[in-house]
C-alpha cells in the first residue's frame, strides 16, 4: 500500500525523525492561513501517488500566503502528469504547505528488502533529488549500500558508515547518523516495504531533513497497523481493482481488448503473455484465486466487463481443488445471468475436467471451448478481431 | 528415487483442525501420504478425521515419528508455526499459508539459519523450508505434500520447480505422457525458504530427473542466479518459462514477489541471463512439455 508524502511525514515524526514543518490543505483558504502560520515564504507541493512531481509543475515556491493560496488554488483540481503517472495522469486534491528552507545539499537516502541478501538495505548517494536508479545505471558506485540484520537493527557503526558515505561532518553527521537509526525505526515498526527519502536535505544551518518521502507498505502486514491502513486513498486507485479486491478478487487493468480470468497470479501472467504471443493483446490481469465459485465467476464477468475495450474474453481454469464440473456451472450460471455480450473462449483443466466440458456444451450457449492455451488463445484473439 | 519426499516420509499437518488443513490433510491422505497426525496447540490428545492430533510439534515427532510438517497455520500464527516445527527438528517443512508479513519470514529464517547451523556441528540433519505461498511437493506415485491435484500427476523422468502454483500444474499437464520425478512449488513470495539453486541442484543429484522445467516470473533476480548455477553445475536438460513477459512496471501481478521495479526483474532480462547459460527457453507456457521431449529426444 501507498501513502502520500504529508501522511508519510507524519509516520516519520512519530518516530522522531525531523521533516521541514508542514501543514496539509484541501482548499486556497486553508492554504492561506498555513503559510501565514509557517512564515510566509513556503512550498506547494501537490499531494499525489507518484514521483516526479516538481517536473510537471507540482511543486512551487510561494515568497507569500497570497501567493500560496494563489498557486494552491491552479493545482488543486489539476491533471498532473508525471513520468510515474502515465499519461492519463492524477487528480490533484490536496496540497502541502511546507515551510520553505535554506539549502545546502540535496542527498539521497533509502531503505527496502534486498530479496537476495534476506535482509532490509539502506542505500545513500550523494547525488539527491535525482531519479536513484539512473545513478544506479550511470554509477553505480556512487551508491553506499548497507545490509541491516533482521534481528539486531541497525548497528551505531552502520549508521555512521552511511552519513561518511555522504559526505557529512560535524554537526550535520552527528544529526544525520541519528536520522538513519530513527528512520530504520520507523521502517521496520510499520512494516514498510520501501521508505525513500529523496531529498535527504542539509540546511545551510546544519539540519538535516527529510524534505520528501515516499513510503510504501507490506500489504501482508497491514492487519497490524490500522492507522496505516485509515491513510488509504482510493482516489488514488483504479475504481474497477478496488471494487475487484471487495470480491477478492486480483484484478489489475491493462490496455488491450482481450478480457482474461484465470485461476492462480502464475497463470494469469502466463495467460496474458500467450495472448499477446498469438497476435493480441490483454485487457486486464485477474487472477479469481483458488476457488471459481459462480459468484466469483459473476463478478469477474462483470468487472471484466465495465472495461468497454473489451472486446472478448478468455477463461483459463485449471481446476485442482476445485472440480471442472463446478467452474464449469458456475460459468454458465454467471453467462445466464449477465448475459454474453462478447465472445467467451472456455479453456478448462484439470479435475472433471470431461464433465465440465460437457456442461458448457450441454448449456446452448454461445460459449467457445478450447483445448490447451495456445489453442484458447488463439481463439480468443480471432473472436477479439470479429473472426470467431 | 526423487528429491526430498518419498514413500518413508512421515507427515504431520500443523493446523489440521482448521477447514484447509482438515481438507488437505485428508486429501495428502488418500493420495497414499503417510500422515502421522496433526498439531493444533490446545487439542493434544484428541483426534480428529482419525487423526492423532498434538499440542507441539515436539510432541508429534517424538510420539508419531513425523519428519515432515505440512502448515496451514493463518499467517499471522504461520512464522510462528515454521520455527516451532525446525525447533523440533523436522527435517522438510512445508509451508502454504499465504500472506505472512515478510518482517515475520525474516525473523523465521534468521532463526532457521541459526537452528541449523548449530545443528549441522551436531551431525543431525538441518530443516528445509519449502514455501511459504506455495503447492507444496509431490513425489507422484508416493507423497503429495501439499495442495496440488495428485490425480494429474505420474511417476517419469521430469523435475519440476516453479514459483508459480496453477503453472506447475500446467506442466504436469503437459508432460502427463512421460510422468514426473518430483514436482517442487518454492512460491511466490519474495523470500522463499527453498530457491531454484536447491531444487536444480537436487535434481541433477536425482538418478530419476532425466530432465527439468523451471518456471520463474518476473521479479526479482532468482532466475538470474539460477542461470549461473545450471551454466556451472548442471548437465541435466532444463527447459524454462517465465511468465509476466507482458507485465508493467510497477505493478504487483498477484506474487507479493511478482513486480518489475526499477526497472530489474524482467521477464526479458531473466530470459535473456537464461537462454545465455544454455537453458532452453520457451516463449509460449503451452511449449513447455513439447519441449522438454524434444531436447530429451536429442539429449
Amino acid at each position: 500500500m501507498k501513502v502520500h508524502e504529508y501522511q508519510a511525514k507524519e509516520i516519520l515524526r512519530r518516530y522522531g525523525v525531523p521533516t521541514p514543518r508542514g501543514i496539509v490543505a484541501d482548499t486556497p483558504d486553508e492554504a492561506f492561513r498555513a503559510a501565514k502560520e509557517l512564515g510566509g515564504r513556503v512550498v506547494v507541493k501537490a499531494q499525489i501517488h507518484a514521483g516526479g512531481r516538481g517536473k510537471g509543475g507540482g511543486v512551487k515556491l510561494a515568497k507569500t500566503a497570497d501567493e500560496a493560496a494563489g498557486l494552491t488554488k491552479q493545482m488543486l483540481g489539476m491533471t498532473l502528469v508525471t513520468h510515474q503517472t502515465g499519461p492519463e495522469g492524477r487528480i490533484v486534491r490536496k496540497v502541502l504547505i511546507e515551510e520553505a528552507l535554506n539549502i545546502d545539499k540535496e542527498l539521497y537516502l533509502g531503505i527496502t528488502l534486498d530479496r537476495r541478501l534476506g535482509m532490509n538495505v539502506i542505500m545513500a548517494s550523494a547525488q539527491g533529488g535525482m531519479d536513484i536508479e539512473e545513478v544506479a545505471a550511470k554509477d553505480p558506485n556512487a551508491i553506499e549500500r548497507v545490509a541491516v540484520d533482521s534481528v539486531l537493527g541497525v548497528q551505531p557503526f552502520q549508521a555512521r558508515r552511511v552519513a561518511y558515505s555522504l559526505g557529512l561532518s560535524g554537526d550535520a553527521f552527528k544529526k544525520c547518523v541519528d536520522f538513519v537509526q530513527k528512520l530504520m525505526r520507523a521502517y521496520v515498526e510499520t512494516d514498510a516495504s520501501l521508505a525513500e527519502i529523496n531529498p535527504l536535505l542539509v540546511t545551510k544551518e546544519g539540519d538535516v531533513l527529510a524534505l520528501d518521502c515516499k513510503m510504501n507498505f507490506d500489504d501482508n502486514a497491514l492487519y497490524r497497523h490500522k492507522d496505516v491502513v485509515e491513510m488509504r486513498d482510493l482516489h488514488e486507485e483504479d475504481p474497477l481493482e478496488v471494487e475487484a479486491s471487495h470480491f477478492g478478487l486480483n484484478y489489475i487493468k491493462l490496455d488491450g481488448n482481450v478480457g482474461c480470468m484465470v485461476n492462480g497470479a502464475g497463470l494469469a501472467m502466463a495467460t496474458m503473455d500467450i495472448i499477446k504471443l498469438a497476435g493480441g493483446e490483454p485487457a486486464n490481469f485477474l487472477d479469481v484465486g483458488g476457488g471459481a465459485s459462480a459468484e466469483q465467476v459473476k463478478n469477474a464477468f462483470r468487472i471484466i466487463l465495465s472495461d468497454k475495450n473489451v472486446k472478448a474474453i478468455l477463461i483459463n481454469i485449471f481446476g485442482g481443488i476445485m472440480r471442472g464440473d463446478r467452474i464449469a456451472e458456475g460459468v454458465v450460471s454467471a453467462s445466464r445471468e449477465i448475459g454474453l455480450p462478447v465472445p467467451v473462449v472456455v479453456r478448462l483443466e484439470g479435475t472433471n475436467v470431461d464433465l465440465g466440458k460437457q456442461i458448457l456444451k450441454d448449456s446452448g450457449l454461445p460459449l467457445i471451448t478450447a483445448d490447451g492455451m495456445w489453442d484458447a488463445a488463439t481463439k480468443v484473439v480471432a473472436a477479439a478481431k470479429g473472426q470467431a | 528415487m526423487a528429491i526430498w519426499v518419498d514413500k518413508s516420509t512421515r507427515v504431520i499437518v500443523q493446523g489440521i483442525t482448521g477447514r484447509e488443513g482438515t481438507f488437505h490433510a485428508k486429501g495428502c491422505r488418500d493420495y497414499g501420504t503417510n500422515v502421522v497426525g496433526g498439531v493444533t496447540p490446545g487439542k493434544g490428545g484428541t483426534t480428529h478425521e482419525d487423526f492423532p492430533v498434538f499440542d507441539t510439534v515436539r510432541d508429534a515427532r517424538e510420539k508419531a515419528g513425523a519428519n515432515c510438517s505440512l502448515i496451514f497455520v493463518p499467517p499471522a500464527f504461520a512464522a510462528d508455526a515454521v520455527m516451532e516445527a525446525c525447533d523440533a527438528g523436522i527435517e522438510l517443512i512445508v509451508c502454504i499459508t499465504e500472506g505472512i508479513p515478510v518482517n515475520d519470514m525474516m525473523k523465521a529464517h534468521d532463526f532457521l539459519k541459526k537452528t541449523n547451523a548449530r545443528r549441522v556441528t551436531a551431525n543431525e540433519t538441518p530443516s528445509r523450508l519449502i514455501g511459504p505461498n506455495c503447492p507444496g511437493i509431490i513425489t507422484p506415485g508416493q507423497a503429495k505434500i501439499g495442495i496440488m491435484p495428485g490425480h494429474i500427476h505420474k511417476p517419469g523422468p521430469i523435475g519440476i520447480v516453479s514459483r508459480s502454483g496453477t503453472l506447475t500444474y500446467e506442466a504436469v499437464g503437459q508432460t502427463r505422457d512421460i510422468g514426473q520425478s518430483t514436482a517442487v512449488g518454492i512460491g511466490g513470495d519474495p523470500l522463499p525458504g527453498t530457491n531454484f539453486i536447491d531444487c536444480l541442484a537436487a535434481f541433477q543429484a536425482d538418478p530419476a530427473t532425466e530432465a527439468i522445467i523451471m518456471i520463474g516470473e518476473i521479479g526479482g533476480t532468482a532466475e538470474e542466479d539460477a542461470a549461473v548455477y545450471v551454466k556451472a553445475f548442471v548437465t541435466k536438460p532444463v527447459v524454462a518459462f517465465i511468465a509476466g513477459q507482458t507485465a508493467p512496471p510497477g505493478r504487483r501481478m498477484g506474487h507479493a514477489g511478482a513486480i518489475i521495479s526499477g526497472g530489474t526483474g524482467t521477464a526479458a532480462e531473466k530470459m535473456n541471463a537464461l537462454a545465455a547459460a544454455g537453458i532452453h527457453v520457451v516463449k509460449a507456457p503451452s511449449d513447455m512439455g513439447k519441449r522438454i521431449v524434444e531436447v530429451m529426444g536429442s539429449a
